[in-house]
């Protein structure tokens, strides 16, 4: 039992705060009776505690629990789409990469190393910026500022995969191309590519959440932690709440992710470091 | 050595310029900034006057051709904003971000490798406990939450240190701290596991056996031979500093090139955008060459091998 605790505690305990957060998110109309975005300027700036706002509410008197709940759904809803977009095409492209090496993978491998040649969040911000604003492109520049990721870590694999003699009985046996890259190829690599979503999963989220509080990304008056957090610096002095919540709400988001896609590395995979 | 070093520099420059190129284009389909350095009742003549001026009224691939000439000379155009040269803009803002890059990392380095490496060998004791369970936690909390939190109770409720901007040696603190707690974080756990897998070493266990210090054996051949993916990660880090600077500098005022760029994003300030792009991945790539170099130094094994890919 113990060893249960000291091998799979941090991924139960990170699975519990996912669950929160999904929950939470999931049942944001039904945990608060607030609209997270009509205002009401007699109740502006309260603190938390107050009857009816059990966080405070923010300068144009709008609930911010309900701001932070919904927010969750903002935060999920991006994070989800951009794990599954790079997923799906880095994955994919990596595994033709690796598969054809040739001129594809050198083509490949090069729009990689210029992409990479950026750190990630100032490349997704720039392209956040060239795009527009809004929740759909914001979605777009996260997925084209890393999807590289994937196709990298998956080209290398599907480059010793392929070379594994159940790969040669495969081909020996006549199997065609596509079913001996995605029976026999894809399975050996999806572990590589569920430890790589876990661990994206919450950079993505984070990333989102400074882009918007750049002033990018997603815009006021939808409740997204980081442009929630932006408005906040203007009311440091007198409502340090505003600040705090939706903050601590990503920074539980992405701890509770984190520690599920550590546990999923230990357990799928214990060489594998990022 | 000498030709891969030559080969690692073309690829260098056939990055940056591709990324140069990349950036161009994608800066043209977003449309031309014209309409937003004028006065709203400008007249459609002046509007035309200015575009021509700027060169937006030729075609894309002369605008290329272009940019291309002059950038090769380092020539990025004017700022359209502060109308100085664009990138004297960006190389004037860069000694502020690699002041604040630089003190990150050793910030990272001195706290990291010795809560990592004492994390290792003390394993499973309250030490290693709160060291990773702190590790965890820095690696979930945002830079930029904890900096708010930080100006809150630093400078809003104790009034210690300055709420941002340049000035002294307390106006670091907090930036540095900031920018460094994410990496610092991942830096200790690393450090722990890569020292953990050398301690069951063979080698290790010979030191051990011709009765060196604990200190030794952990200092010269554990510590040592953990250093590759300690060195590596740090190499990632540093370019990832550059972009945790961008955000780290617009919390606190700090006036280098990440806020620049920020500034220059939100106004379409083409010319410096460039010239960021340019200043970025030049820095970014080299540190990259400096890392694989300190390979090795390191790991004599791989210093033979010369062009590694």
């Amino acid at each position: 039992m113990t060893t249960f605790i000291g091998r799979h505690g941090r991924g139960v305990l990170g699975l519990i705060i996912a669950a929160l957060v999904v929950v939470a998110a999931g049942a944001a109309p039904l945990l608060v009776a607030h609209d997270p975005v009509q205002s009401d300027f007699a109740v502006s700036l309260k603190p938390p505690g107050t009857p009816g706002h059990p966080l405070g509410t923010d300068q144009l008197g709008r609930d911010l629990l309900a701001r932070v709940l919904y927010g969750a759904r903002v935060a999920l809803f991006i994070g989800l789409c951009c794990v599954l977009l790079t997923a799906v095409v880095g994955g994919l492209l990596g595994l033709l990469a690796g598969y054809f090496e040739g001129w594809l993978g050198a083509v490949l491998m090069r729009v990689a190393d210029v992409q990479l040649s950026f750190p990630f969040i100032l490349l997704a911000l720039t392209i956040n910026a060239i795009v527009g604003l809004g929740l759909r492109n914001i979605i777009v520049s996260l997925s084209v500022a890393g999807w590289v990721v994937y196709a990298r870590v998956v080209r290398g694999e599907v480059l010793s995969v392929k070379e594994r003699e159940f790969v040669h009985a495969a081909q020996a046996l006549g199997l065609g191309r596509a079913r001996l890259l995605f029976r026999h190829i894809l399975p050996n690599v999806a572990p590589t590519i569920v430890i790589v979503a876990s661990l994206q999963f919450a950079q993505f989220i984070v990333a989102e959440a400074a882009i918007s509080f750049l002033g990018f990304g997603v815009q006021p008056p939808m409740p997204a932690w980081g442009s929630m957090l932006s408005e906040s610096r203007d009311y440091l002095y007198v409502a340090w709440w505003l600040a705090a919540f939706p903050g601590a709400a990503l920074a539980l988001t992405a701890l509770g992710i984190n520690l599920v896609g550590d546990w999923l590395r230990d357990v799928l995979d214990p060489k594998f470091r990022v | 050595m000498r030709a891969y070093l030559l080969s690692r520099l073309g690829q260098t420059v056939l990055v940056v310029f591709l990324s140069l190129t990349a950036v161009f284009f994608l800066m043209r389909l977003g449309g031309d900034p014209v309409l937003l350095f004028l006065p709203m009742d400008i007249q459609a003549k002046d509007l035309t006057e200015f575009r021509e001026r700027l060169g937006f009224n030729d075609p894309v691939a002369v605008q290329y051709g272009r940019f291309v000439g002059r950038a090769v000379r380092g020539d990025f155009g004017e700022s359209l904003r502060y109308q100085q040269d664009a990138l004297g803009l960006v190389l004037e803002r860069l000694p502020a971000t690699l002041y604040l890059a630089v003190a990150a990392l050793g910030l990272t380095f001195l706290v990291a490798v010795p809560v990592g490496v004492l994390s290792a060998v003390r394993r499973g004791s309250l030490f290693d406990f709160f060291g990773m369970g702190a590790a965890v936690l820095g690696q979930a909390v945002p830079g930029f939450w904890l900096g708010l939190m930080m100006i809150y109770l630093f400078s809003v409720r104790l009034g210690w240190l300055p709420t941002g901007g340049t000035g002294s040696a307390l106006h670091f603190v907090m930036p540095c701290v900031v920018l460094a707690s994410f990496y610092a974080a991942r830096m200790a756990r690393l450090t722990r596991s890569s020292v953990l897998d050398t301690l069951n070493e063979e080698f290790v266990l010979t030191a051990r056996a011709k009765g060196l210090a604990e200190r030794v054996v952990i200092a010269k051949h554990a510590l040592k031979n953990s250093a590759i993916p300690i060195v590596t990660l740090a190499g990632l880090d540093t370019g990832q500093l550059l972009g945790g600077a961008v955000i780290t500098e617009t919390i606190f005022a700090w006036p280098g090139l990440g806020r620049l760029t920020v500034q220059a994003l939100l106004n379409r300030d083409f010319p410096v955008v460039l010239a960021a792009v340019f200043v970025f991945s030049v820095t970014y790539t080299l540190i990259n060459l400096v890392v694989d170099l300190l390979y090795g130094w390191l790991d004599p094994r791989t210093r033979r091998q010369g062009a590694r890919a």
